[in-house]
């Protein structure tokens, strides 16, 4: 009988094989799944990046949905993702906010100033503490967060044109259908 | 056309195929001549259509023909003719055709080389193979063809992934699979004794060779992998427990158990369950690692190729085999267990105590590979394991063999000598804790410094002691056969590679910093000058090139020349500078511009200074050798019928539970 525990515990491995190739037949198994997906957003009131003065709060962009895009003059993909937000930007539909991560505020506005800026609304996060409650671990990420201020899709990576056609478009349309 | 012949040939080696495996089994069976003198022929016939078939896909990379799919996707008319053939095997496709490729140049080797062995065990064995064969010419017919054509045809193809396009690259994946594919002899020389019961051990005799070059190509294919990463990855890591790499390394640890236990059902008759048992543990891990990597089922950073449809074959694959031949085992094992008793203190238990914790560590490292999926299976959300599981786990198990290795050959069979064992342990011990103590003055109470020089000083001493008790004790001529050379060889560069892991881990320096051209770091006694950075242009690439002067007081060490490389495609790679030594290697790796318009302005660069690391490869390299040194020995030249001293073994009078 013992001769067949080696047996028996392949049958085991085939199972779990078997339930991975079924498990990854519908799902990404690179894609992380945001336990925010769904939920409210983390409240935040940040410092405005060119008017540090005067901060921006979660209430403060409730009413209408926003893509909240975490960005970084450090960050090298960002500079990849930038030319795509430039000329998307205006045929979104949503406010874009900046939310600049872990930067020195100077060098974030030479970097706009060098590369152009999509945002109408630009935070700054210099401690990146905030960014922990968003589960941030990288720039560039997007969030779209409605009117309630709930996230309803985050996306990890630079947005490029694919990412936005395929995704964020039908994202935003999806939320404008059901608020007309 | 070329294409469509080199499918033809892989249809006609399929049913070759089927004939090696179906024909001489039966033929075996039933007690057929006819039928078993099938299998040299077949397997002949199949290894020459298989060998057309891939000499037809280099011919298509040589040749630019864009018209077959795989061709134009992982080659373009820039490529060097050397990377052309590399890209054989630098996708999905041509990885299988390779393997099915080095699984018949086994198979012929094995055909040629076994006249003298029993025409029915023989037939056994290459019926096996067959059968093998058949399972991964199927594959590749149904679910990877390497000659889909593509129309229209492109004027230029697509490229090699960059990351190989480098010469360790080109040989990695060729020596990795003759080690994994290679075990699938000994896979099927034990299938052979369990389908003939097998009441003599002779047949482990006839398998030890195999093994040995099986093993020993792995270890160097693992070697050379691990190069690789190193030199290619950019990041000074030279293992990063990546589930690609884990599925190379599992066979490696299995193996290395299945070699030792070998010798001593071989010499002793004890352990055969055990032996066949690791020898099928071996193989299914090296087709587990197949699956794994082309599955898709794991996610690894260098996961290339994945399809849910071909993990379901070879899922069904894995199934019949290792399904197959396990309960093969559980029905037949007990028929072919035995051999000589031994005591607590000998030979036999100390390679006992080895084969678990390497096959434990093994289970670890499956287990560590599979937890994601473990983690999917039962709900329990995303999570992985990573270096600090295997970092912790791994080093506590290997311990024990760290500590018994000095005795392995002072044991003897059966029944070991307590005196000649303290006395080893004695001088091995206190040139261990001499050196250690030396050490810690040296670097500066580093722990892990410190163990890993007390380690390599007792595997190193108790190598060489029991070389120099040979010496005075044996003569002339008798004191190092090939099969102990090997041993002693694989042993020291156990120590060698212990001296490479523990200083090179434990003392590196790595700094990221920000340099600007004649900007200065200071790194383990060398001054790393940044020169700045040129632009460069290579047969496919155009590079932005820096330039580190290093230096140690007056006197200049390296100019070395960091570079980031464009593709045609666009793809970017990071070509890390190396300055080789035996003490230490320098490191330098190209980060990005600090202002992507100004790549003459300042940069972010990676400078190392690794002590020792070199010695890791070169105790990989040396345990090959010992592998290759070990499969010469005379003794498994000699011929059947006549016999040496030391492997008469009486059959068993009556079945004796061994081992599992």
């Amino acid at each position: 009988m013992s001769r067949l525990v080696p047996f028996f515990g392949f049958l085991l491995l085939v199972a779990l094989l078997g339930f991975g190739i079924w498990w990854n037949s519908d799902h990404d198994p690179s894609a992380i799944p945001s336990p925010l997906l769904d939920k409210p957003a983390p409240a935040f009131n940040l410092p405005s990046l060119y008017e540090p003065t005067t901060t921006v709060s979660k209430q403060d962009l409730l009413g209408k949905p926003y893509l909240l895009n975490v960005f970084a003059s450090w960050c090298i993909e960002c500079g990849v993702e930038h030319p795509v937000l430039q000329a998307e930007a205006p045929t979104l539909g949503v406010v874009l906010v900046g939310y600049n991560y872990k930067d020195a505020p100077t060098d974030a506005k030479a970097w706009l100033a060098q590369h152009g800026n999509p945002y109408q609304v630009l935070i700054a996060d210099v401690s990146g503490t905030t960014a922990i409650d968003f589960g941030v671990y990288g720039a560039p990420e997007s969030f779209l967060i409605d009117g309630k201020g709930v996230i309803r899709y985050k996306h990890i990576g630079p947005l490029t044109s694919d990412v936005v056609a395929s995704e964020l478009k039908p994202a935003i349309a999806a939320l404008q259908r059901e608020t007309p | 056309m070329t294409p469509e012949l080199g499918q033809l040939a892989l249809i006609l080696a399929l049913l070759l195929a089927l004939a090696q495996s179906i024909l001489p089994i039966v033929g075996a069976w039933r007690g057929n001549q006819a039928m078993m003198a099938v299998a040299r022929p077949a397997a002949f016939a199949q290894g020459f259509f298989v060998v057309l078939a891939f000499v037809l896909l280099v011919v298509a990379f040589l040749r630019f023909d864009f018209s077959v799919q795989y061709v134009a996707e992982n080659s373009n008319l820039a490529l060097p003719w050397y990377y052309r053939i590399a890209a054989v095997w630098g996708a999905h496709e041509g990885s299988m055709l390779l393997w099915i490729f080095i699984l018949n140049v086994w198979t012929l080797a094995l055909a040629l080389f076994s006249r003298n062995l029993p025409e029915a065990f023989v037939a056994r064995v290459l019926g096996v193979l067959g059968l093998i064969a058949v399972g991964f010419l199927a594959f590749i017919l149904f679910t990877s063809d390497p000659f889909g054509r593509l129309l229209p045809m492109p004027a230029d193809g697509g490229d090699l992934n960059p990351v190989l396009q480098d010469p360790g690259m080109t040989f990695h994946p060729p020596v990795i699979y003759m080690g994994y594919v290679g075990f699938s002899v000994a896979f099927a020389f034990s299938i052979a004794a369990l389908l003939g019961g097998e009441l003599e051990q002779a047949w482990v005799r006839w398998a030890r060779p195999w093994t040995n070059v099986a093993w020993a190509f792995l270890t160097c294919g693992i070697v050379a992998g691990s190069w690789w990463a190193y030199a290619e990855l950019g990041w000074g890591g030279w293992w990063f427990w990546d589930p690609v790499e884990n599925a190379s390394f599992m066979p490696w640890l299995v193996g290395t158990a299945l070699i030792h236990a070998q010798a001593v059902t071989e010499k002793r008759g004890s352990l055969r369950a055990w032996t066949i048992l690791l020898s099928i543990f071996a193989f299914s891990l090296s087709l587990l690692g197949t699956f794994l990597v082309r599955s898709g089922v794991l996610t690894s950073v260098h996961s290339f190729a994945s399809d849910p449809r071909r993990g379901l074959f070879i899922l069904c694959f894995l199934v019949i085999v290792v399904g197959g031949s396990l309960l093969l085992y559980a029905l037949r094992a007990p028929k072919v267990a035995g051999g000589k008793p031994f005591a607590v203190v000998s030979r036999e238990s100390a390679i006992l105590i080895g084969n678990l914790m390497f096959t434990v560590a093994a289970a670890m490292v499956l287990l560590g590979t599979l937890f994601p999926l473990i983690g999917d299976a039962l709900n329990l959300g995303k999570i992985s394991v990573g270096p600090p599981y295997f970092g912790l786990l791994f080093p506590l198990l290997m311990l024990p063999i760290v500590l018994l290795l000095p005795f392995g050959p002072y044991l003897r069979w059966g029944k070991g000598e307590a005196p000649v064992l303290k006395r080893v342990m004695a001088r091995a011990g206190l040139a261990a804790v001499a050196c250690a103590i030396i050490a810690a003055f040296l670097v500066d109470g580093q722990l892990k410094a410190i163990a890993g020089v007390a380690a390599a000083i007792w595997v190193a001493v108790g190598v060489l002691l029991y070389v120099v008790k040979r010496w005075r004790e044996m003569p002339r001529g008798r004191r190092y056969p090939a099969e102990m050379a090997g041993m002693l060889f694989a042993h020291a560069g156990m120590a060698v590679f212990l001296i490479g892991v523990l200083l090179s881990e434990s003392l590196s320096v790595t700094r990221d910093v920000r340099m600007a051209p004649s900007d200065v770091q200071h790194i383990g006694g060398y001054d790393f000058r940044f020169d700045g950075v040129t632009e460069t242009q290579g047969p496919n690439w155009r590079a932005d090139q820096g330039t580190v002067t290093v230096t140690r007081g007056d006197k200049m060490i390296a100019v070395m020349h960091p570079q980031k490389r464009i593709y045609t495609r666009e793809q970017v790679q990071t070509e890390s500078a190396i300055d080789p030594g035996i003490t230490r290697d320098l490191y330098v790796a190209l980060g990005e511009p600090m202002d992507a318009q100004n790549i003459e302005g300042a940069w972010a660069v990676r400078l190392y200074h690794k002590p020792f690391i070199r010695w890791l490869w070169a105790g990989g390299l040396l345990m090959m050798l010992g592998g290759f040194i070990a499969a010469g020995d005379r003794r498994f030249r000699i011929r059947r019928g006549s016999r040496t001293e030391d492997n008469i073994v009486p059959p068993p009078t009556m079945p004796v539970e061994a081992g599992a």
